[in-house]
């Protein structure tokens, strides 16, 4: 890291820590400042209640003119979600806006666990799961949850 | 001949003076109902008119080339045309415009439906401040972006009232236009705003040089929007073409189109020159001779498969008896059926003229047949195509060959000018008669493919006798002037049969051989 860290970053972070959202933790890297390891918990009522899933998130060189990149590390059972963690969300792409924040992303990340998009699937298996037989859908994603998202004591 | 048979006449020369009050310069969407058809029934009315034009030839189409100055002010002049009907700003009847893909007229009769919602969806929704944004100070102003709060940071604002950094808006619009290619539609940075940047406020922002690339994309999009309008595809060329052909119609004509950078191409499909070949057909041409497609075909025609774990084989000689490499199945090559079966008849197959046998010939004298057809027609076309080439060398070796004629004879440089223009018609005829042979390989065979093949056949031995002509030694040349004159206009008239012919009976609709259109693959 050659360059200082932007002045928005430094904000940023020490607001995650100062002011931190209820259910989710962002912890940047000793060595890389832009380099969070993020925590994001199920929504209550939703069938990935009582997880906790970790996801890392990158802060590119031009943030925030372009959106950071996050990518789920639990695995999980969600249509919008693949198997290699990448996740299909507007305002990480098109809608992204340099007036967001790491915080309000993270709250649409987990927004978008209490309302799974089957119909702007990610992952086309589990989506047609979830329009075909949605109970056993979510069976299956809470039976993910309880296998892979328990928190560590 | 009677007026209507005149496909060209898509749109008089006079609708297409470039103003934009004309009704070409509206057409844009697919709703709109000026159409093909109703621009040659009107074309009806004024016979007399006609009767004093020059006859246009039936494969020529009406069309105009614009600078890309021509297509600002046909902009501007739609901007300040739409400006004083809805009242509103240049600025915003510009985004307008653009939201609306150019299409006045839709535009106009939305916007007195629901002037607030089509305000809205174009970027111009209600304005939290009413005086024209500009770069401010604003004490005690920290900037959402940046998070700087220096006192005196200067900021900007839209009418929406967003307000960021000047830094951080200038940094946004150039990752916009230069990252994103984005223009027409750039919104506001705040979050889920949908205010959209005009171009006054881009200008006060950012430096020329954003503004110049901004514009460009603007131009762009203009052009991609009209479906009248098309970019020439050579490269580097600036101009636009405008051509009143449309989509549907692309089955009747060939909308060959002449830019002013000397390049011709298609209006339709924007491929180089075409004539008479249909856009669909030269599609299907193309991929014909791009993809493995034959080499199927010749497998089938040339090899068998070993009857027991078919393996592909291709026999290069010998007898029947036939002994797998793979499987070391042995079989007779004429029945395919087991060699141990031939019994003492061996070499001879008894068998052959059984039915299982003879479906079997036939099979393969059928896709050896389509082979061979397609091969006819695809070496005729790949043979004018490299002439076409070598011509070419030759035209760049012409102009040497010029100035030695007129040092070597007493010939003056206008005498000489007779080698450049047979060397151009040599370019243009093998460009037609290499379409004729995909167009050819299409056709239904009846009466008039007969009449086209006539005319293509002429074309090709007066393109061939020039281009003989043309290789001969310079000092020959002189003494052929006369003649290759004659052998140039020649050709360039055969040539306008060929399409003439062509042209019309395209719009009488031609019948193709469903086989192998309609399918595009033989089999």
């Amino acid at each position: 890291m050659t360059a200082p860290l932007p002045k928005r970053i430094i904000k940023e972070t020490e607001r995650l820590q100062t002011e931190p959202v209820p259910g989710i933790s962002a912890q940047p890297h000793d060595d890389n400042a832009r380099y969070f390891d993020v925590t994001v918990q199920g929504p209550d009522g939703s069938c990935y209640e009582g997880g906790v899933f970790n996801l890392e998130l990158f802060l590119p060189d031009d943030y925030p003119m372009t959106p950071p990149r996050i990518r789920f590390l639990t695995r999980i059972y969600h249509p919008n979600i693949d198997r290699l963690g990448r996740i299909c969300l507007d305002v990480l792409k098109n809608n992204w806006s340099p007036a967001l924040q790491i915080r309000t992303i993270l709250l649409s990340i987990q927004a978008l666990l209490g309302a799974p998009n089957p119909e702007d699937p990610l992952n086309e298996a589990v989506a047609k799961q979830w329009k075909d037989n949605q109970a056993e859908a979510i069976k299956n994603a809470r039976e993910w949850t309880k296998l892979y998202a328990q928190p560590k004591e | 001949m009677d007026s209507d048979d005149e496909v060209n006449s898509v749109i008089s020369s006079e609708d297409l003076g470039g103003d934009a009050d004309s009704s070409v310069g509206d057409f844009g969407g697919d709703d709109s109902d000026v159409d093909f058809d109703e621009l040659q029934e009107h074309d009806g009315f004024d016979t007399q008119e006609k009767d004093l034009k020059p006859r246009k030839k039936a494969f020529e189409i009406d069309h105009k080339v614009y600078s890309p100055e021509d297509i600002q002010r046909q902009q501007d002049d739609q901007v300040a045309e739409v400006a004083t009907l809805l009242e509103q700003p240049h600025e915003s009847t510009a985004i307008l415009l653009r939201y609306g893909r150019w299409n006045k007229e839709r535009l106009i009769e939305q916007y007195m439906d629901n002037q607030e919602e089509v305000l809205d969806k174009a970027g111009l929704g209600q304005d939290v401040q009413k005086s024209p944004p500009r770069i401010e100070v604003i004490d005690g102003f920290v900037c959402d972006i940046c998070c700087e709060d220096t006192p005196g940071l200067r900021s900007f604002a839209l009418k929406c009232g967003h307000r960021f950094c000047v830094d951080c808006y200038r940094q946004y619009l150039a990752q916009k236009i230069r990252g994103e290619g984005e223009a027409a539609r750039i919104k506001c940075p705040g979050d889920g705003c949908n205010r959209v940047v005009d171009a006054k406020s881009l200008d006060i922002l950012v430096r020329t040089d954003l503004t110049d690339r901004y514009h460009q994309l603007l131009m762009r999009t203009y052009v991609d929007d009209k479906e009248n309008l098309k970019w020439c595809p050579s490269p580097n060329c600036v101009y636009a073409i405008e051509c009143g052909v449309r989509k549907r119609d692309l089955t009747r004509v060939v909308p060959t189109v002449f830019c002013d950078c000397k390049h011709s191409f298609c209006f339709g499909c924007t491929l180089p020159d075409h004539q008479p070949c249909p856009c669909s057909l030269v599609k299907l041409w193309l991929k014909k001779c791009e993809d493995d497609s034959e080499t199927a075909n010749w497998i089938s025609a040339n090899t068998k498969e070993c009857p027991k774990c078919h393996s592909t084989i291709e026999k290069n000689g010998g007898c029947n008896h036939m002994t797998c490499r793979k499987c070391r199945n042995e079989f007779c090559w004429m029945c395919m059926g087991m060699w141990s079966e031939h019994g003492t008849s061996w070499y001879n197959c008894s068998r052959f003229e059984e039915k299982s046998g003879l479906d079997a010939r036939d099979a393969q004298a059928r896709s050896r047949q389509s082979l061979e057809r397609y091969l006819h027609y695809f070496n005729r076309y790949h043979n004018h195509e490299q002439s076409a080439k070598l011509d070419k060398d030759i035209f760049h070796k012409t102009e040497k060959k010029m100035t030695l004629l007129q040092s070597a004879s007493d010939m003056s440089w206008i005498e000489v000018q007779f080698l450049e223009e047979a060397s151009q018609a040599l370019q243009r005829c093998r460009q037609t008669l290499k379409w004729t042979y995909a167009f050819a390989y299409y056709l239904a065979r009846n009466n008039e493919t007969e009449i086209f093949e006539d005319n293509q056949k002429n074309l090709e031995l007066a393109v061939e006798d020039l281009s003989e002509m043309f290789e001969k030694p310079t000092d020959q040349l002189s003494g052929l002037r006369v003649e290759m004159m004659d052998k140039t206009t020649f050709c360039n008239r055969r040539r306008i049969v060929v399409l003439d012919d062509t042209a019309k009976r395209l719009k009488e609709g031609v019948s193709y051989n469903l086989h192998f259109y309609g399918f595009g693959v033989v089999c």
